[in-house]
């Protein structure tokens, strides 16, 4: 090694000189362009042992493809990968894992019908032919005390809510030994507690001499969670700074480009007749148990109605049961006065009522056929796209055409696949699609979750202007903020009831956050 | 060094078009290989089979013979795999519409005067196939029963079934102890156009234009390829998945059983063994070839019909060994198949350098 040349023996010598200045990752110019689009432009990032960097862009801004070059999953067209100061290649996740370094996907990679322990080892190479159980178990459990990411070894993934995934899929990391996490907007399925443990688990890393990097559209976590922030746009770096010297208006600012809008004009709150009335609605989880509990409620015409609850508490149960996909045990269900108790998904969506999923990649939308097609899917029956039975492929693309413009979608084409767009558009898709469905009602099931600040905004005007239009519009969102900013009435759900109901207008967040956890404010 | 493969992030046509013609190259160098063990010349034997196949009216007419249910099968197969529906059933599907074919041919000739009778024979063979993969498609939608298993059992249900049938009770007893029926009147015949090719053909590239339709055109096939990519989206879409998947797998039998009722009606003019030399089976190669496209399917039955046509004239003029042309066969296909690979994922060479491992 000593022989080497004078460059690398100067660099050794400055390693010597100032150890700690030696990055424990570093990217040297990196470029990757898709077919259409350059995603990353000679990027340069540094990441430095303990520390947080916050990594913030709109939709499509290439945080996520320079992540998935870090880990292995993408190669680049251009630049270098510094471990520790030695430059190497990552060619594969296994790479990436040699080198500590470990991704939390925005769509988790863990095998569903396998429990906990099982997804836990999956894939490790260094396990015996038959997995000592008992002692996988005894690890996974002691880190999930030190890191505060209680979770039931036994329990199967597809039984685990959302955020439960999540602490398998790092958990799975820190069994790996870890060193660097990249997490790809952690807190987009995160409810306002769950986001604040995660914020403690990555600061217990911070003090093991872990480092993360993340992946955020949200300023106040940016703020709240790390020590540097760097904003990219359209694939270059705007912007780097220490998170200290900024606040979130100037990180706004140079994400987008423009100074936002926080603030949506709306027509004065004047409800009409009840459009979706629920009463006493029973209906049972998919592991059989009672998920919604005695639910009753009305939405009006021209009025949003925001459910606010942390995810897994009957939210996509309660969505289901209104939208035709689950069947309620007990109760009724009226649909603009008609009586749409356990009818099909088909007679629902025929009253006029739309709904945007909270399961993205495989309900709102099928990667693999193309943005037109999944534009098209709920108006294929009628005219203008079909005539009688058969469709007429050119106006489905005019229509595509259409939507795409008008909710920005970035696609190279309507009849690119969806399973190549970002998860930002991929939102917008089922937006547009579903937006211009409704006559009625419109079920809006986390639908800004994963949004940047430009797209989230609009999401938001496009509700408002639904409900100004006279349509009712049932919104679930773990963002307090949002569902301030949006609804004109909030019911809190937990654990399948609906806690309370309040006006919008005078709201108290303390009691918000106490019913979410199933408190009654007599009790605290 | 090492090679790693990595996926592509979208379709290269230029992928799309040099892999095939690759693959075809690889195969053909195999197969040389091979050849030239057993001490045939390989440019002989090539031009022995493509003359075969293609070199004389009477040799592109058995082409079409073999071509006929393979397109057929090949079509059925591919609505099913669409759905994702594994119906590895074909054959059986195939067998049973022979036997219905016969049955009507031999026992309702009194009752369908003329034409009818061929008609009849046609439209039984189409419904034995639609019932016999309607039974897997029910079992799989209502109780989740896995559809693999069952159609590959219910073939050897069929298979059997036909066999004791000619073996036993329809047997014809002036056959001379050979097993098959008596012969159908020629009201049952299916015309020939020419040799021993039948308009089964034209029937089958007909099929093969209305599904493209049906699949990429219309309302049902929009949600049927809603259905194979997700059902769960397909449900929130409001589609019935259950309902529908019934009835494209019964479409798929009917297009599998009408093939059988061809080759009873078109070829054998009897209920006999060997009705299917495992088209069947070579449905499923014929619709993964083709990538499920209707319109591409009539072709690649060709191609694989001329090299079942074409291998078993290398037997009789080049002098090998019988089993010759099928491995033959398995060497063409085989880096055909494997090439598809390479249309998904791209192979890259990076260097592995030990050096810079940490720690």
């Amino acid at each position: 090694m000593f022989a080497q040349s004078n460059a690398c023996r100067l660099f050794l010598s400055i390693r010597s000189m100032n150890d700690s200045n030696i990055p424990k990752v570093e990217m040297r110019r990196i470029s990757k362009s898709f077919p259409g689009v350059v995603a990353n432009d000679c990027i340069d990032l540094k990441l430095h042992k303990g520390e947080v960097l916050a990594l913030l862009g709109e939709n499509g801004a290439g945080k996520s493809t320079l992540m998935n070059i870090l880990c292995g999953l993408y190669r680049p067209d251009q630049g270098e990968i510094y471990i520790d100061g030695q430059q190497v290649e990552i060619h594969s996740p296994r790479d990436a894992q040699k080198y500590g370094i470990g991704m939390v996907h925005q769509s988790f990679k863990l095998v569903d019908s396998m429990n906990v322990l099982e997804n836990i080892i999956l894939g490790l190479r260094n396990e015996p032919f038959v997995p000592d159980m008992k002692l996988v178990r005894k690890q996974l459990m002691e880190l999930a005390s030190q890191y505060h990411l209680s979770v039931d070894p036994d329990a199967c993934i597809w039984q685990l809510s959302v955020g439960e995934q999540q602490r398998v899929e790092i958990l799975k990391l820190l069994y790996r030994n870890a060193e660097v996490l990249i997490l790809d907007e952690p807190t987009a399925v995160l409810t306002p507690q769950e986001a604040h443990e995660l914020n403690r688990v990555i600061k217990t890393m911070k003090q093991e001499g872990k480092s993360a990097i993340f992946i955020t559209h949200k300023m106040e976590e940016v703020i709240e969670f790390s020590d540097r922030v760097m904003v990219l746009q359209k694939g270059r770096v705007v912007a780097e700074t220490p998170t200290s010297e900024t606040s979130p208006k100037e990180l706004a600012r140079m994400m987008v480009g423009r100074e936002v809008l926080f603030q949506i004009e709306r027509k004065p709150y004047s409800p009409g007749k009840a459009i979706l009335e629920l009463s006493h609605i029973e209906a049972l989880g998919d592991r059989g148990l009672p998920a919604l509990k005695d639910l009753s409620f009305s939405l009006k015409a021209g009025e949003i109605l925001g459910i606010a609850g942390v995810d897994g508490n009957g939210q996509r149960e309660l969505a289901e049961v209104v939208t035709g996909l689950r069947k309620s045990t007990k109760g009724t269900l009226k649909i603009a006065d008609k009586d749409m108790t356990n009818k099909s998904p088909l007679e629902i969506i025929r009253e006029g009522v739309a709904h945007i999923p909270q399961d993205r990649a495989s309900v709102g939308a099928v990667g693999d056929l193309s943005v037109a097609s999944n534009l098209a899917m709920k108006q294929y029956r009628s005219k203008p796209l079909a005539q009688g039975i058969i469709l007429l492929p050119k106006r489905i693309i005019d229509f595509a055409r259409k939507l795409i413009d008008k909710f920005r979608i970035a696609t190279p084409s309507p009849n690119t696949q969806v399973k190549f767009l970002s998860g930002g558009n991929v939102q917008k898709t089922i937006l547009a699609r579903e937006i211009g469905a409704a006559r009625s009602l419109i079920i809006a099931v986390y639908p800004s979750r994963g949004l940047d600040v430009g797209a989230t905004e609009s999401v938001r005007r496009q509700l408002i202007n639904m409900r100004d239009e006279g349509l009712g519009v049932l919104l679930f969102s773990e963002d307090l903020d949002e569902l301030m900013q949006v609804s004109d009435r909030i019911a809190v759900i937990f654990e399948g009831r609906i806690m309370d109901i309040f006006d919008a207008e005078n709201i108290d967040i303390e009691h918000i956050g106490m019913l979410m956890a199933g408190m009654k404010t007599e009790v605290y | 060094m090492r090679f790693v493969f990595e996926k592509r992030k979208a379709t290269s046509i230029s992928a799309l078009i040099l892999v095939p013609l690759i693959s075809f190259a690889v195969s053909l160098c195999l197969t040389a290989l091979l050849l030239t063990i057993f001490g045939a010349d390989p440019l002989k034997t090539y031009s022995a089979m493509a003359i075969g196949a293609f070199g004389s009216l009477h040799g592109f007419a058995e082409t079409l013979v073999k071509a006929i249910p393979l397109m057929m099968t090949g079509l059925g197969v591919a609505i099913a795999f669409q759905l994702k529906f594994w119906n590895i059933g074909a054959e059986g599907q195939l067998t049973l519409g022979g036997v219905a074919a016969a049955g009507v041919a031999l026992f309702l000739e009194q009752y369908l005067p003329g034409p009818f009778l061929l008609v009849g024979a046609l439209l039984g063979g189409l419904l034995a196939g639609a019932l016999w993969a309607g039974i897997p498609a029910i079992l799989k939608t209502s109780l989740n029963v896995d559809e693999t298993l069952v159609t590959l059992m219910m073939n050897y249900i069929a298979i059997l079934f036909s066999e004791y049938l000619y073996y036993g009770p329809w047997r014809d007893p002036k056959g001379y102890g050979f097993p098959g029926s008596r012969m159908f009147s020629s009201n049952a015949w299916l015309p020939r156009i020419v040799g021993r090719a039948h308009i089964g053909i034209l029937i089958a590239l007909f099929v093969a234009l209305v599904l493209w339709f049906i699949l990429r055109r219309t309302r049902w096939g929009f949600e049927l390829q809603i259905i194979g990519a997700s059902q769960q989206a397909a449900r929130y879409q409001g589609v019935a998945v259950e309902r529908n998947i019934v009835l494209a797998i019964t479409l798929s039998g009917a297009l599998c059983g009408l093939a059988g009722a061809f080759e009873v009606t078109g070829i054998s003019h009897r209920l006999q063994q060997g009705l299917s030399i495992g088209y069947g089976y070579t449905a499923i190669i014929v619709a993964w070839m083709s990538q499920l496209n209707p319109l591409v399917i009539p072709f690649v039955a060709v191609a694989l019909a001329a090299l079942s046509v074409g291998g078993d004239q290398v037997q009789m003029i080049m002098g090998l060994p019988a089993a010759m042309g099928t491995v033959m066969q398995g060497l063409i296909l085989f880096p055909m198949l494997a090439g598809s690979l390479f249309t998904e994922y791209r192979l890259l060479a990076v260097k592995d350098n030990k050096s810079n491992l940490p720690g």
